[in-house]
């Protein structure tokens, strides 16, 4: 991709660097990102036109600010690692899949499994996320301000899902270590996954994702707590019939 | 993967830029599926006519001459309007299937791509951007629409294993997923009198649709029906002559996001084909829920 082109962004008075995708290419952006160094200056990027584009913002490794003013496709702000990424607009499929850390945040609603696989960071979704919001999460703190879909937390490792709304059907099933707190109805819970008592340490721990996440109309004594059961954990012999 | 697209007015305004507007979206998906596509357009009821899209691969032999020869086997007022390899023809209602089995009599390589009184369906292998221009579905009006771009898995990239597939009259269907237990249905369908024309799992949802139709079901329970009786991912998008409908399998895998303004109801398999149409800015947009039967009706 020749590096003229990428010279054609240009910065608006608040010194963001300005993206706009009706004029330049994705593949042009998400080079320009992955060319930032430590300690470069270009610390504010503003994306136009995304109109559902896919893989925007994939793979931002510094601690830079992106606003995309619009809706996304598939896997945006994937792999990120210390981007301050905020979509004005809604997710497709994937969103934050496997973010290291830094934090995304969705106003709208996000698709399918956001979060997936994520490792650390933070997610935050305003409107829904659909169904498998978190599955395999492996160190990623995701706050869901309205409900998540089926399969949500699906073999979830670590990290801590927050639902200020409700869940849909099996959420949690095959779950391991991840803190899973949901403030409304549960459809159902899966595999393994049960309702566990809220101590004064999640109460904390719920106090400050609430926080980082900007909410501040919301206690965490209203939410209720779910985890694993630890039943699948080791092959038992009863269940040897079963293969 | 597959892309699938559909849009129904509900503004008379928009309805002369239907085609236009429903080939822009198709095409938006092209990188969902290279092997085939395809589109169905309802147009405006021309009161004492009813439609049969026709396709051949020989089009210049299997045409010429044959609006005559149909007239004449089934003494009514028959017309042709030929497309590249698609051609529609014309005749009284109560001619349609007799003029139906007439051409399948007279041109055995004469596929037959859907009938009705308001439905025209064109499909090829290739491009969305190739099949829209081919037959100029750009310039097409009419009141909703569904269209497809394939990526084959289930059965060979043919211009009959293409969507949508028709298996009832103005009815049919576009489909993203997969079906598993195809060859159980459609022994039962064929059982139940459905004829099929090809091996494919998308065309078993479909009849299993008219099937159910034909028994005094409406779209809404048929539709319905499929969550019970077809196990696989799908996500269908289905036209009827006045409705339109749209579900989702239980796990829903298969992408699906919809948008409703006052103007119209538009599904697309990403948000991608949404982006062009007019105030979508401010339109209703919302992800279909799964196993959960959507439909609209004029």
């Amino acid at each position: 991709m020749p590096a003229t082109n990428v010279s054609k962004a240009t910065r608006d008075q608040s010194h963001a660097r300005v993206f706009d995708l009706a004029e330049l290419s994705l593949r042009e952006l998400n080079q320009a990102l992955h060319q930032l160094t430590p300690g470069s200056n270009e610390t504010a990027w503003e994306v136009l036109n995304p109109k559902g584009s896919h893989s925007v913002a994939v793979g931002v490794d510094q601690p830079v600010a992106i606003d995309v003013r619009g809706s996304v496709g598939y896997y945006c702000g994937g792999m990120n690692a210390g981007g301050t990424i905020t979509v004005h607009g809604s997710a497709g499929p994937g969103v934050g899949e496997n973010m290291m850390s830094g934090s995304i945040t969705i106003k709208g609603d996000a698709s399918q499994y956001a979060g997936a696989t994520g490792r650390g960071g933070l997610l935050v979704i305003e409107g829904n996320a659909s169904s498998r919001c978190g599955i395999s999460m492996k160190g990623i703190d995701i706050v869901v301000h309205g409900n998540i879909g089926h399969m949500s937390a699906f073999m979830a490792q670590s990290g801590n899902l927050v639902v200020l709304g409700d869940a849909g059907d099996a959420l949690g099933d095959s779950i391991y270590e991840a803190r899973l707190f949901v403030r409304g109805k549960v459809e159902s819970l899966g595999a393994d996954c049960i309702a566990k008592e809220m101590r004064p340490e999640h109460i904390e721990l719920l106090q400050g994702l609430l926080d980082r996440a900007g909410v501040t109309d919301v206690k965490p004594s209203e939410f209720k707590r779910y985890g694993s059961a630890r039943t699948l954990y080791n092959f038992n012999i009863d269940n040897a019939d079963a293969y | 993967m597959c892309g699938i697209v559909g849009l129904f007015l509900k503004d008379k305004a928009l309805e002369p830029k239907l085609g236009a507007m429903l080939s822009e979206m198709l095409i938006s998906l092209s990188d969902r599926g290279p092997d085939s596509a395809g589109i169905a357009i309802y147009g405006a009821p021309s009161g004492n006519e009813a439609k049969i899209t026709i396709q051949s691969a020989k089009p210049e032999r299997d045409f010429r001459g044959l609006d005559a020869e149909v007239a004449k086997a089934i003494g009514a007022p028959v017309s042709i309007a030929v497309k590249s390899t698609h051609a529609v023809i014309r005749t009284t209602p109560a001619k349609i299937d007799e003029a139906r089995e007439t051409i399948q009599a007279l041109r055995p390589d004469i596929r037959i791509m859907g009938a009705g009184d308001v439905v025209e369906i064109y499909k090829e292998v290739g491009l969305p951007e190739a099949v829209v221009e081919r037959f100029d579905v750009r310039s097409m009006t009419g009141t909703h629409g569904i269209g497809h771009t394939r990526m084959a898995t289930e059965s060979a990239v043919t211009t009959m294993g293409a969507h949508p597939f028709s298996t009832g009259a103005d009815q049919c269907l576009v489909h993203n997923g997969s079906l598993s237990n195809h060859n159980n249905v459609r022994r039962e369908l064929i059982r139940d009198g459905m004829k099929f024309e090809t091996e494919n799992d998308t065309e078993v949802a479909a009849a299993y649709l008219s099937s159910k139709m034909a028994h005094g079901k409406n779209l809404g329970e048929a539709l319905e029906g499929t969550l019970s009786d077809l196990d696989g991912f799908f996500t269908f998008v289905v036209g009827t002559k006045n409705g339109f409908g749209v579900v989702r399998d239980p796990i829903a895998c298969k992408p699906a996001v919809m948008a409703e303004t006052d103007q119209y109801v538009a599904f697309g398999s990403e948000y991608r084909a949404l982006t062009k149409l007019p105030g979508i800015d401010n339109a209703r947009v919302w992800e279909p829920e799964p196993a959960t039967v959507y439909f609209w009706e004029h």
